[in-house]
C-alpha cells in the first residue's frame, strides 16, 4: 500500500473502522514508514485528548422531570370500550349528532378556506423562511445591477428591473430563482444592516397596477403593490418603516434601472 | 391496564439517552441553558413521532432530532448572538486548515497534551471549531458512536463521516497549537513565537 492511500484510511484506522485486510495493510506498510507512523501517532493521541480532557456535559437532573411533565397527557388513542355496555338506542341519536356535526364541519371547512392571497402571502414567508436556511442566499452574488439583471435572462420569460441602493443603506445582495404563484419568479435580496430583505417579482395579467399592501405574519412583515403588469413582493423582518423606505425606492428609484 | 402506554415507553426507550442528547445540544450551542430548551424542544418532537420509530437504534434516532432542533436554535440565534465572531474563527480555521496541509507537521500536539493543564485547553479548542466539526468529534469521542451511527445523526455519507473527522482532528490540532502559541507568548514575552510548544 501506498502512501498516499495509506493516509487516506489513516482516520478510519484510528477509530478502528476498517476492515481486517485493510487494517492488516496499513500495519505492514507503517512498519517501514515513520512518516505514516507519526501522522497515526498524531491522530491517536489526538483523539485520547478529546476522550479523556474535553467535557462530558451530563443531563442536569431536573430535565427529565421537567420533559415528562411537559408531554402532553391524554392517551394517544382512546381505547375501544366493550360495545356490549351501550344501549342500542343511542346509536340513533349518535349518527343524527354525527351527521349534523359533519355538516357544521364541512361548512366551517368552507368558510375557513384561505384566500388565494392568504395562501400567496403564505408561500412568501415560507420561502423567505427557506431562504435564510439555506447556505447561500443568492445564486449570484453581486451587488452590481449589471451583473444580476442579465444572470436572469435566459431563466425567466421576462426581465426583472434590477436596481442597487448601496447609497441608501441597502445594498444588493444578489438574486435567485424561486417559485410562487405557480411561476418562476425572480428574487432580488438586499440587506440592510444585519436584516435580510427578499424581493419577489413576476408579470401578473390579472393584476397590471395596485397600490402598496402591507401585512404582518409570523414576524415577518409583508409589502406588496403591482406596478407596468408586474406584481411585487418584498419581505423582511426589518421594521415596517424601514422595509417601506426600500419599497418607495423600488417604487420610485426604478426610474434608474439597469440598463 | 398490562401494556405500558405511550409515555411510559417513550421514558424507557427514548429518555435513557437524555445524557448524550444534553452533551450534543451543549455542545452546538455552548451554553447550559438552551441546551436544556433544545432538548426539550427535541423530546417533545420525538413524542410526537414516537409511533413512528421502529428502529433498533433509538440513541441514534433521538441524537438525529436533537441535532436537528439545535441546527434550528442557532440558525435562529446566529442573527443576534454569533453570526460575525463565529464566521471569522472559521475563515481564519480553514485558511490555517490549509496551511497544515502543504506544510509538515513540525510541532506536534502530543506534545502540547501530553501535559496536565489539558481539559480547558481541549475543551477551548473545541468550541472554536465549527459547528460540522465539532459536532462529529463530540459524537464520536464522547459518545463512541460508530461512523454508522454518525452518519445516520448527521445524515451525512460514511465517506464524509471519515473525511470530516480527519479535517476535524487537524483543525483541532491547530486550534491546540494556537491557543498553545498564545499562551505561551502571552506568558514569555521573550522567547521567540517559533520556538512552538515544545519545553
Amino acid at each position: 500500500m501506498e502512501c498516499k492511500e495509506t493516509r487516506n484510511l489513516l482516520p478510519a484506522h484510528a477509530d478502528r473502522e476498517l476492515g481486517l485486510r485493510e487494517a492488516i495493510e496499513i500495519d505492514r506498510h507503517m512498519q517501514n514508514c515513520s512518516g505514516c507512523r507519526g501522522e497515526f501517532a498524531r491522530q491517536r493521541a489526538l483523539r485520547e485528548a478529546v476522550k479523556k480532557h474535553a467535557t462530558y456535559f451530563a443531563a442536569p437532573g431536573h430535565l427529565e422531570r421537567r420533559i415528562l411533565s411537559a408531554l402532553p397527557h391524554e392517551a394517544p388513542q382512546p381505547k375501544r370500550r366493550g360495545k356490549s355496555t351501550w344501549p342500542w338506542g343511542w346509536l340513533n341519536a349518535g349518527a343524527v349528532l354525527a351527521s349534523a356535526f359533519a355538516l357544521v364541519w364541512s361548512i366551517s371547512l368552507y368558510l375557513a378556506v384561505p384566500s388565494a392571497d392568504d395562501l400567496l402571502a403564505q408561500e412568501v414567508v415560507s420561502s423567505h423562511v427557506r431562504s435564510l436556511m439555506a447556505s447561500n442566499i443568492a445564486d449570484v452574488a453581486s451587488s452590481d445591477q449589471h451583473t444580476v439583471k442579465p444572470w436572469f435572462s435566459g431563466k425567466l420569460d421576462f426581465s426583472p428591473r434590477v436596481s442597487d441602493f448601496t447609497a441608501q443603506g441597502f445594498p444588493l445582495v444578489g438574486g435567485r430563482l424561486d417559485y410562487l404563484d405557480r411561476r418562476p419568479v425572480a428574487a432580488l435580496v438586499y440587506r440592510h444592516r444585519q436584516h435580510v430583505i427578499n424581493m419577489y417579482c413576476w408579470p401578473s395579467s390579472a393584476e397590471r397596477e395596485a397600490g402598496v399592501q402591507t401585512q404582518s405574519r409570523q414576524g415577518f412583515h409583508l409589502v406588496r403593490w403591482a406596478k407596468n403588469g408586474m406584481v411585487h413582493w418584498a419581505i423582511s423582518d426589518l421594521n415596517p418603516h424601514e422595509l417601506m423606505t426600500l419599497v418607495q425606492m423600488l417604487r420610485t428609484g426604478e426610474g434608474h434601472p439597469a440598463a | 391496564m398490562t401494556k405500558p402506554n405511550t409515555a411510559n415507553r417513550f421514558q424507557q426507550v427514548v429518555l435513557p439517552h437524555l445524557n448524550a442528547a444534553y452533551n450534543l445540544a451543549r455542545w452546538l450551542c455552548r451554553n447550559d441553558h438552551n441546551a436544556e430548551d433544545i432538548v426539550q424542544e427535541a423530546s417533545l418532537r420525538a413524542f410526537r413521532f414516537f409511533d413512528g420509530f421502529h428502529g433498533e437504534d433509538a440513541r441514534a434516532w433521538f441524537l438525529a432530532i436533537v441535532r436537528n432542533a439545535a441546527y434550528t436554535w442557532l440558525q435562529q440565534n446566529r442573527g443576534h448572538e454569533q453570526s460575525v465572531p463565529f464566521d471569522e474563527e472559521l475563515h481564519s480555521l480553514q485558511a490555517s486548515a490549509t496551511v497544515t496541509v502543504l506544510s509538515p507537521p513540525d510541532s506536534n500536539p502530543e506534545a502540547i497534551l501530553a501535559r496536565d493543564d489539558d481539559r480547558g485547553l481541549v475543551n477551548r479548542a473545541l468550541e472554536m471549531l465549527p459547528a460540522e466539526f465539532r459536532e462529529v468529534l463530540v459524537l464520536r469521542e464522547l459518545e463512541d458512536l460508530s461512523y454508522k451511527e454518525i452518519s445516520s445523526v448527521a445524515g451525512i455519507p460514511m465517506g464524509t463521516v471519515m473525511s470530516r473527522l480527519a479535517r476535524a482532528r487537524r483543525l483541532l490540532g491547530e486550534c491546540l497549537k494556537g491557543i498553545d502559541n498564545g499562551i505561551r507568548n502571552g506568558m514569555q514575552r521573550d522567547q521567540e513565537p517559533a520556538a512552538g510548544p515544545r519545553r
